[in-house]
């Protein structure tokens, strides 16, 4: 009975059992590695200056996806707020990507440009002194703190070597720059960028 | 898609649902040797437990029949086959330009109909301000407030007073293009005790008080470095952006710490442009509701005969 053949050897059970579900992902995300409208950037988008991939690892580290997606669907309700859907090679550099599906604040993809340098400074001690009724906290610590300028350096050196990201030997030298500069400046950097590729304007 | 993947997906997809239908056929099959419907196949556990070797209810096998039915015509419909785009050409771009197609068609001829009015006698359309106001609340009221009373930096936009002009025609322009007023750092002009006096200077100039002996000295700096912007009596120029220094309007604080920081290191307003965002006949109603905000033309009219 060839049921009881699979059921008794463990060892063949798992690699039927890997040889099923393997399916669902080689069909659907294996073509994607090799697809250029998902490995090569959408016009105008480029690796992150030191800055700004700088303060990108602040976005990160003080867990801003939590409450804000940097996914615009295509849904009229989101273009007319966000301005145009997103595509797949604005995320090329993004490791990792800052998707998600939950909003408790607005969604962030081409946040750049919208609001000062000093809007954001002033929101992000506190939001309150500008959007009344925000629910988001503070983070008046960003204004003090210094980002670490020669992890900086190391971190861009290994999107180069290991995966692939086009950064010049100069680009890299430029996070020698980032000494003394506060978490908050990077933070602001790295959000007046997003978004503004061609794509936005198409 | 090169073709090669295209082909890869849809050899794996179909060669997967002929799988899952032989598999179900190869598994309802009755087997040599095999215990009858309603009999037990022989199994005993605890000495008393044994198990009927019953088929699959039918209902049962007919679903897994019907999810693959359902899967083949789904894949005939819409993409999902490699290249193939589907018998009804759906994709999510085409949806979301038939939805967009659709929105414009209806709000529109309604923008267009608002774009036709004069903005000071939009104002008064309580209908035309009800959409304006959320276009207000979606564009606007991040940085003035959901009243349009702004903030630090922020013009309040619900009184008489205009950095850049109050007329419907400034407005719009406003709106249009954006705004960027500069203040420019004068640090390095001014020593210290020059600073300090200047901005006594400035702080007296809207009737306060401040020690006679700095604003001597401040009037003199004032006459050299600001009076190109905010004029001779320091009413300003709504052309260039620069405010009036003499009435009880402070865009970033009127104290006299607030004066000095000020000129100090100068300031940056920058008022985005919202052509692109929001479209013409968008800016048009929005300025007709911050013309109406700041009280309209009677407001204007009380203003002007001050």
């Amino acid at each position: 009975m060839s049921h009881e053949i699979v059921e008794k050897n463990a060892g063949l059970m798992a690699v039927l059992i890997f040889i099923v579900i393997s399916i669902g992902g080689l069909v659907e995300i294996v073509p994607l590695m090799f697809s250029q409208q998902t490995t090569e950037a959408a016009e105008g988008v480029e690796p992150y200056s030191a800055i700004r991939f700088a303060g990108r690892d602040i976005y990160v580290s003080e867990g801003c996806y939590n409450c804000h997606s940097q996914q615009i669907r295509p849904f009229r309700a989101e273009t007319e707020r966000y301005g145009h859907y997103s595509v797949a090679g604005e995320f090329v550099y993004d490791r990792p990507f800052q998707w998600g599906s939950k909003r408790t604040g607005p969604d962030l993809a081409r946040v750049g440009g919208r609001y000062t340098d000093d809007w954001h400074y002033v929101h992000l001690i506190n939001p309150r002194d500008v959007v009344p009724q925000s629910n988001m906290p503070g983070y008046p610590w960003l204004a003090e703190r210094t980002v670490d300028a020669a992890q900086t350096a190391k971190s861009m050196r290994a999107q180069r070597t290991m995966l692939g990201v086009p950064y010049s030997d100069e680009d890299i030298a430029a996070a020698a720059e980032l000494e003394g500069v506060t978490e908050m400046e990077a933070l602001i950097a790295y959000l007046q960028g997003l978004g503004t590729n061609k794509v936005a304007s198409r | 898609m090169s073709l090669f993947w295209s082909v890869f997906i849809i050899v794996l997809v179909l060669g997967n649902i002929f799988a899952c239908w032989w598999l179900i056929r190869w598994t309802a099959k009755p087997r040599k040797g095999e215990a009858a419907a309603h009999e037990t196949t022989g199994h005993v556990w605890d000495g008393d437990l044994t198990e009927y070797n019953n088929p699959m209810p039918r209902w049962w096998l007919w679903l897994f029949y019907i999810t693959i039915v359902f899967g083949l015509i789904y894949l005939a419909l819409y993409p999902g086959l490699g290249n193939f785009q589907g018998l009804l050409g759906w994709s999510q771009y085409s949806q979301y330009d038939e939805e967009v197609a659709a929105a414009e068609a209806r709000f529109e001829p309604l923008y267009a109909r608002y774009a036709e009015v004069d903005i000071a006698e939009l104002a008064q359309n309580d209908e035309a301000m009800g959409t304006a106001g959320r276009l207000f609340a979606n564009n606007c009221a991040t940085c003035h407030g959901s009243d349009g009373r702004g903030a630090r930096g922020y013009p309040n936009l619900a009184d008489a007073d205009w950095q850049w002009g109050g007329s419907a025609e400034a407005i719009r322009h406003t709106l249009i293009n954006g705004r960027q007023a500069v203040m420019p750092a004068f640090g390095a002009a001014l020593d210290d005790s020059q600073l300090q006096a200047t901005a006594a200077y400035v702080y007296s100039l809207n009737g306060r008080n401040a020690p006679e002996r700095l604003v001597a000295a401040g009037r003199e700096q004032y006459q050299t470095l600001c009076v190109a912007c905010h004029g001779v009596e320091g009413k300003g120029n709504p052309a260039l952006g620069a405010p009036n220094l003499t009435d009880e309007v402070w865009l970033y604080g009127g104290s006299l710490d607030t004066i000095e920081q000020t000129l100090l290191n100068g300031r940056n307003g920058q008022m985005p442009a919202f052509a692109e965002t929001l479209g013409e006949d968008r800016v048009h109603l929005v300025s007709a509701y911050v013309y109406r905000l700041s009280g309209g033309q009677e407001a204007r009219d009380e203003l002007a005969a001050r």
